[in-house]
């Protein structure tokens, strides 16, 4: 008998699908979970300068930023340097004491990044550092980039 | 027949098909603005404000490295002028100064101990030349508690947990990072 009959195997040639949401829905809430939706808008320019020695900071919710650098005027211009702290622009340099040791009150483990433009003069740090020491906030960190 | 009549109903489901694209639609909305980066920087612990009526306990002069930093960028490490690059070595001579092994020079550190760096520029210097000399002095600490974990312990600094003993004894009786970070002067250069 010429006839042979071709093998199949009973079982369906379909890849399980079902599973598909579940998978999707695990990455969703991790990815969920590690956003952080609430970026300051910059109004200040900032160009990080780099280090070699630096340390990661691993508890972000413990980090409050202090943002230094010359103000955006424009597209393109840019003017005084300014500090600015949250959403607005700190004129006032006394005035840090009094926002950070707020800051401090709510979060004692407080760390204050300092993210400063790289050109800045040290002196206004200084003033800034200053302000911190006297509102208590001792931990800080100048934020850089590791060196390539 | 009213057996048969129930049979023929059709099962009420909710549809679940379209559930992965939903799903896959909010997963690419969240890759897209996640940012994952890593905050890294300088750490520092700064001093707190000194109490008025208490004297500030006597240092003395050897045991002070006095780095100085102009708007230009200069440095001057105790009195000699020197480029940016020495500062490394500079300080870790000056903090295993009398180590044993160590000869002991004057005028440099007694103890690493009681060795003090500090760093004083003026308002004028530019923040990346100040981060430059930080990144050297800190840079200089690590190497050299590297050094004394690998010697002690067989294993890289920062291999040790932080919260472990041979961390902290490093950290605080073998080379405690005492870095002071001086007012800077008014000055004009």
């Amino acid at each position: 008998m010429a006839h042979f009959k071709k093998k199949s195997a009973n079982t369906k040639q379909d890849v399980p699908t079902s599973a598909m949401p579940d998978v999707v829905f695990m990455l969703l809430i991790f990815f969920m979970v590690t956003t952080v939706l609430r970026e300051v808008e910059l109004k200040v320019q900032i160009d990080y300068t780099q280090a070699e020695n630096i340390e990661k900071i691993e508890q972000k919710r413990l980090v409050s930023y202090i943002y230094i650098g010359p103000e955006r005027l424009g597209p393109t211009e840019v003017g005084e340097s300014k500090v600015q702290i949250d959403d607005a622009i700190v004129d006032d340099i006394n005035a840090i004491r009094t926002i950070m040791y707020d800051k401090l009150m709510e979060q004692p483990r407080l760390i204050v990044s300092l993210r400063v433009d790289r050109d800045s003069d040290f002196g206004l740090i200084t003033d800034v550092t200053q302000e911190l020491r006297h509102a208590g906030t001792l931990r800080i960190n100048y934020s850089t980039k590791r060196e390539i | 027949m009213a057996l048969l009549n129930k049979k023929k109903r059709p099962d009420p489901e909710i549809p679940g098909s379209s559930l992965a694209d939903i799903a896959f639609l909010l997963l690419i909305f969240f890759l897209v603005t996640t940012t994952i980066n890593v905050d890294t920087g300088i750490g520092l612990t700064l001093p707190p404000i000194p109490d008025e009526n208490v004297e500030p306990p006597p240092i003395k002069e050897r045991n002070l490295l006095n780095i100085l930093v102009n708007a230009q960028g200069l440095v001057l490490l105790d009195e000699t002028p020197s480029s940016i690059t020495e500062v490394k070595q500079k300080v870790k001579d000056f903090i295993t100064n009398c180590e044993p092994g160590n000869p002991c020079v004057e005028n440099l550190s007694e103890d690493p101990t009681d060795a003090i760096i500090s760093i004083k520029t003026d308002r004028q210097t530019p923040y990346n030349i100040y981060i430059n000399m930080l990144d050297e002095v800190i840079g200089a600490y690590n190497e050299l508690r590297d050094e004394k974990a690998r010697a002690l312990y067989g294993v890289p600094f920062s291999a040790l947990e932080e919260t472990s003993e041979q961390y902290q004894s490093i950290a605080k009786d073998v080379y405690p990072k005492k870095i002071s970070i001086a007012e800077p002067d008014e000055g004009n250069s």
